[in-house]
Formats: C-alpha cells, sequence, structure tokens
C-alpha cells in the first residue's frame, strides 16, 4: 500500500492552513484516485475488446481521451469551486460511470461486425456514443449545482417550491396519456418529439430537499410529542399527517404508473428521514409496516404488482412464458431468469468481459446491467462493484455527520440513504432477493435522466461535503484569542 | 489470443478493480486518522515560526508543551449532544467553547453560555476553564472552580455536550 503513503503525504503538503480544525481539502489525493479510476476503465474497454474478437477496440483512443477529458474538467472544477470537499466521491462516481460505459459498449457490439452473439435490437451504434454524450452532459448538471449552490443552505428558502415541483414530476407521467408516457411497459417517461425523459430520476432530488426542509421546521414536534406504548414512542394522531400523505402519494405512483420501484424510493427517502430527523425507532416501524401492508394489499389487487410478485416467488417456473399485452394474467419471469442463469454461468471469476452472454437477458444495457457484471466479472467483480457503491453511501452519510447546519445534515444523510436504496432495489431486484422493480442502477445504466440526476446529486454532496469540512475561517480564533486578553 | 492470456487478463482486470477498492478505502482509512497523523507532522514542521506576532509576550513557551510527544492528545471530540460526531485537530492556539459565533466552537446548547469555557495547551497539557458560565463546566463528575488539567479520554459536559480529548 505505498500508494496510500504518498496520498496521506501529498494531503498534508497541499494543505494551506495547518491549524485548520478538520482534515485537509486533499485534492492531489482526489487527482490520484481518478487517473487510477480512468486506468481501471481504460483497462476494462481494452479488455472487452479483446475479449469480443482479439483486438483492441477501435475507439480506444478517442473514448479514453473523451473519458479522462471529461474526469479532468469535473477535477478542477471541483478544485475552483469546492476545494475542501471529499476526495473519494467524484473517483468512485467516474469509474461507476465508465464501467456502465463499458459495459453499454460491450452490450452494443455483440453481434455487430462479426463479434459473437445477438444484435440487442433496443440498442443501435451510436447508443456508447449518446451514452458518452449523457455523461458529459452529467458532469455539466455536477459543474452546475457546485456554481449555482454556493452554500447548502440556500436550498432550504425553496422548500415548499421544491416540494410542488417534485410532486408534479412525479404526476406528470400518470397523467399523461400512454403514447407520451409508456416506454417498454413502465409508465414513468416524457416523451417530447424524438426525446424522453424520466422525471421521476429528478423528482428524488427535489423531494430529498423539500423533505430536509420540512423535518428541519417540524422535528421537534415530531419527536418530542406522543405517548410511550411497550417501550415504543408513538407519535400524535395529528403528527401522522404528513407519513400518511407520503404514503398515499406512494400509493398512488404505485397504481396508476404501477412503479413499485420509484414508490419504494420515494416512501423509503421519507421514512429515512423521518428517522434521521427525530431518532425514533417508532417512525421506522409505522413506515416499514405501512409500507409493506400497501404493497401487499397493491400485490392482490393490482394484476402487475401481483405478477412481479408470483416471478419473485418462483422466477424458474415462469422462466419460459412470453406475455403479450393483451393478457392480463400473466407472470413472465425469462428476464430474471435470465439474469440468475448468467450470474450463475459468471460464478466467482466471472467469464471475462466479451466472453459471456449477458445480450441474452432482455434489457441488459438498463435494469439488468448489474447481472451483465456479474456474468462476465463474476461474484469477485460484482463485489468490488458494490463495494465503491458502498463506499460512494459512506462518504455522503460522512458529509452528513460532519455538517454542522442540520438542514444539510438531514438532505446530505437523506440523499446518501436513497442512492443506498436504490442500488439495494434494483440489485435486490435481480439477484432475486425482492421483487424485481424497474429502477435505474445509479451511474451505470444506460439512459440520460438517471445520469443527470445522480451525477447532480453527487454535486449536491460534495458542496455539502466541502462545507463540513471547509476549515474555519483564521480571523475568528484570533478575535476570540483578543477576547479572552479582554475578560481578564 | 491463446486461452492462458484471455485468464490472465481477466485475473489481471479483477485485481486492478480491487486494488482500486482497496486503495479507496485507504483513503478513507487517511481521512479517519488522518487529522491526527498529520497533526503531528504539522506540529514539528511549525516549530520555528511559532514566535510570532501572534504570542511575542511568552516565546515558544506553550509549545515547547512536546505537542510531538507520543502521548499528547490529538484531537477534540465531541461525544455527546447536538454536535456529537464532530472533531478538531489541536494545535498549539486555545479553542474557546461557547454560543458566541466567534467561539472556535460554536455550540447550539440552549443550556451553554455564549463564553461558556476555554480550552488551552500548557506545559504539555490542555487545561479546560470555566469562564463565568450560567450552568458550569464539569471534567468527568467534577465542577470546573479553577482552570483543571483534562486527562485524555475523560469527558469535559457542557450543558448537555460532552467534549473528550482523544490521541
Amino acid at each position: 500500500m505505498t500508494a496510500v503513503a504518498t496520498h496521506s503525504g501529498a494531503g498534508a503538503a497541499a494543505d494551506p492552513a495547518a491549524a485548520a480544525p478538520m482534515p485537509r481539502g486533499r485534492r492531489s489525493t482526489e487527482l490520484l484516485m481518478l487517473v487510477f479510476a480512468v486506468g481501471v476503465v481504460l483497462a476494462a474497454y481494452a479488455s472487452a475488446g479483446l475479449g469480443l474478437n482479439g483486438k483492441l477496440p477501435a475507439g480506444l483512443v478517442e473514448y479514453g481521451a473523451a473519458f479522462a477529458v471529461l474526469v479532468f474538467v469535473a477535477h478542477i472544477a471541483v478544485r475552483r469551486l469546492a476545494p475542501w470537499a471529499d476526495p473519494l466521491m467524484l473517483p468512485l462516481a467516474a469509474l461507476l460511470n465508465g464501467l456502465g460505459i463499458v459495459m453499454i459498449y460491450r452490450l452494443q457490439e455483440a453481434g455487430r461486425g462479426g463479434n459473437p452473439g445477438n444484435v440487442i435490437t433496443t440498442m443501435n451504434t451510436s447508443t456508447t456514443l449518446y451514452q458518452v454524450v449523457y455523461s458529459a452532459a452529467g458532469i455539466a448538471a455536477f459543474i452546475a449545482v457546485l456554481v449555482v449552490i454556493k452554500e447548502p443552505r440556500i436550498l432550504q428558502r425553496y422548500t415548499y417550491t421544491l416540494g410542488a415541483l417534485g410532486l408534479v414530476l412525479l404526476a406528470i407521467p400518470a397523467v399523461l396519456p400512454d403514447s407520451l408516457s409508456v416506454v417498454n411497459g413502465a409508465k414513468v417517461w416524457i416523451r417530447i418529439g424524438g426525446f424522453s425523459i424520466q422525471p421521476g430520476e429528478f423528482a428524488k432530488l427535489a423531494l430529498a430537499i423539500f423533505f430536509a426542509g420540512y423535518l428541519v421546521a417540524k422535528r421537534d414536534v415530531l419527536a418530542l410529542a406522543g405517548r410511550r406504548v411497550l417501550g415504543i414512542d408513538l407519535p400524535r394522531a395529528r403528527d401522522l399527517g404528513p407519513v400518511l400523505i407520503a404514503w398515499g402519494a406512494s400509493l398512488l405512483i404505485l397504481i396508476f404508473e404501477t412503479d413499485i420501484g420509484t414508490s419504494a424510493l420515494f416512501f423509503g427517502l421519507f421514512v429515512a428521514m423521518i428517522y434521521i430527523a427525530t431518532q425514533r425507532t417508532s417512525w421506522l416501524l409505522i413506515g416499514v409496516g405501512l409500507f409493506a401492508a400497501g404493497t401487499y394489499a397493491a400485490s392482490k389487487l393490482s394484476s402487475h404488482v401481483g405478477a412481479r410478485f408470483t416471478a419473485w416467488l418462483h422466477p424458474l417456473t415462469h422462466a419460459n412464458v412470453f406475455c403479450t399485452a393483451a393478457q392480463v394474467h400473466c407472470v413472465s419471469s425469462y428476464q430474471l431468469a435470465q439474469g440468475l442463469y448468467g450470474m450463475g454461468f459468471g460464478g466467482i471469476l466471472g467469464t471475462g468481459l466479451g466472453h459471456g452472454q449477458p445480450y441474452v437477458t432482455p434489457l441488459a444495457q438498463s435494469d439488468f446491467i448489474i447481472t451483465a457484471f456479474g456474468e462476465e466479472l463474476g461474484l469477485t467483480g460484482l463485489m468490488a462493484i458494490l463495494l465503491i457503491f458502498g463506499l460512494l453511501v459512506q462518504r455522503g452519510l460522512r458529509a452528513a455527520i460532519g455538517v454542522r447546519d442540520p438542514f444539510s445534515k438531514l438532505l446530505a444523510g437523506g440523499l446518501a440513504f436513497v442512492l443506498a436504496l436504490q442500488v439495494f432495489v434494483i440489485v435486490g431486484g435481480v439477484t432475486g432477493l425482492i421483487p424485481l422493480t424497474g429502477v435505474t442502477t445509479p451511474f451505470m445504466s444506460q439512459g440520460g435522466s438517471s445520469l443527470l440526476a445522480s451525477w447532480a446529486m453527487i454535486g449536491l454532496l460534495m458542496r455539502i461535503s466541502d462545507t463540513a469540512r471547509r476549515p474555519a475561517p483564521q480571523s475568528i480564533q484570533d478575535e476570540g484569542m483578543t477576547q479572552i486578553v479582554r475578560a481578564r | 489470443m491463446n486461452a492462458l492470456t484471455l485468464i490472465l487478463i481477466r485475473l489481471a482486470f479483477l485485481a486492478v478493480l480491487w486494488l482500486f477498492v482497496i486503495a479507496a478505502v485507504g483513503v478513507v482509512r487517511t481521512d479517519l486518522s488522518g487529522s491526527s497523523a498529520s497533526g503531528r507532522r504539522q506540529g514539528r514542521k511549525r516549530q520555528p515560526s511559532r514566535s510570532r506576532p501572534a504570542q511575542p509576550a511568552k516565546p515558544a513557551k506553550p509549545s515547547r508543551a512536546g505537542r510531538a510527544g507520543r502521548g499528547a492528545p490529538q484531537q477534540l471530540l465531541v461525544t455527546g449532544g447536538d454536535l456529537a460526531g464532530t472533531r478538531m485537530g489541536l494545535a498549539d492556539q486555545q479553542i474557546t467553547i461557547g454560543r458566541a459565533n466567534d467561539a472556535t466552537l460554536v455550540l447550539t446548547d440552549d443550556y451553554a453560555s455564549s463564553r461558556h469555557a476555554r480550552l488551552f495547551p500548557q506545559d504539555g497539557q490542555w487545561i479546560v476553564e470555566d469562564l463565568g458560565s450560567t450552568n458550569g463546566t464539569y471534567l468527568d463528575r467534577q465542577k470546573v472552580t479553577q482552570p483543571t488539567p483534562v486527562p485524555v479520554g475523560v469527558p469535559i459536559r457542557i450543558g448537555k455536550t460532552v467534549l473528550e480529548l482523544r490521541r
């Protein structure tokens, strides 16, 4: 681990204020880790090309250079705009994004240009290029967040505006006619011309800010009023209002958009933030109980949700059923079963990039990108990817602990939690741990909305972490000393 | 491209991926203990420039405090109250604690006074002194009535906030 030893050395040298109460800026560490991340991505890209047809991929230099430029532009922006921010968030996010691009390239190339495998009909030859463009847009969004939001607290002013915006964004697909809002059976899109966006991804951010602002104002009453029954602090009936509204809204999404994933994310975010704000387990129990009851009822009432449950419980019995849109009570777990077979085929060490058959699983480039990684990198590689997600969440929670202002604290905690929950929902779904729901894998899945929203979220977290780690201005300490002298 | 090369490429890539994870964990680790490790290094490095205008009256006396010594506390950690989890690296300067905006550690604690207490280094020890607070400062369970040395790991209570010195 000589690399780490040099990191800390470089960090100390770059530190301008030695008496700073908090750790140093550590931008050099970030740069080093970014170079490492770009190296890993390039190695993955080369390895995928070699695996597919024994040659280095054609665009190695172009794509590699484009990705490196994007990442270093982001790094320079951080040096300028958030010099004290966490050194790990950017490299971790960049690595996940890069690995996603590589896997999308590998799936796009399957069956094309003499490579083994079947052509994936939902992808065309420019899908990878689009993903790189979306990544550029994502990094632009990341920089824009750092430029516009100089202090996380200013977001508190727009609590209710952003709350309303979030609900509207969530509701739009439900209201639009199917021709404008349904892609691949999920009614979560807005389609304008040839362009489609998933407003739920952005609603997540807006609602996290709304919950943080709302809970900072109301947390005392939520935490203190109420009585104790059987060792659990129960809140007053009138304070249950907001949690019931959030629950109702998430059920409405579940029913009108038939999207358990978004509904789980939305409600989970609210319950987790209420718990962080009040530190009372009763809210957690109430939330989980309500959600379990809601989904159970939905699984009985809605044939779509019911089919998801059946597919989850018996993934292999329905593996060869193919449903048409006209069939109502039809359960198909073809996709889920193929994903499971793929991961089984990969085993511990994987088949190697370019050697597996991840193209067999439908939507391997978006919802099932995790099983594609499981197949080609094996359990070993998948564990590494999950650990990288875990580290990203840990850095978010660290920022939440470090920052003093309660609004920023709640916001960082909520954002880190929703990232963790989203990864859990999709990875749990494709591995058969929980019913499968179509949420995107942050940073990895093909698609612009998800990438843009994920990068904007990293921007927010880095802004909060910059606030948390920024050393107190020197003059304040000097002033403090002067005053002590005067008091004597 | 023979099979052996392919296997080697596959394993090499997994190794590189895990190296990245390990390096990232290493960064997290230096971030956790980083302030103390670098504080020690900086303490030594800053020694010569210590008697700058800041304290012209007592040249280098408080800094002689042996900050390089292994037993000296390196951090002030808040273990209880609203700010729980906050840590501060200890330099050679005093730390004022209170609700006032100009305190080094600004408390959001209703039971703390504006200028509640201060911690300052003297002869290699950190001393806590109550600055005439309303509700008092407690070292362990003892009320602080005069400047008292603070051993490492002993809680200082200010209102609802609990502070500790850590190595």
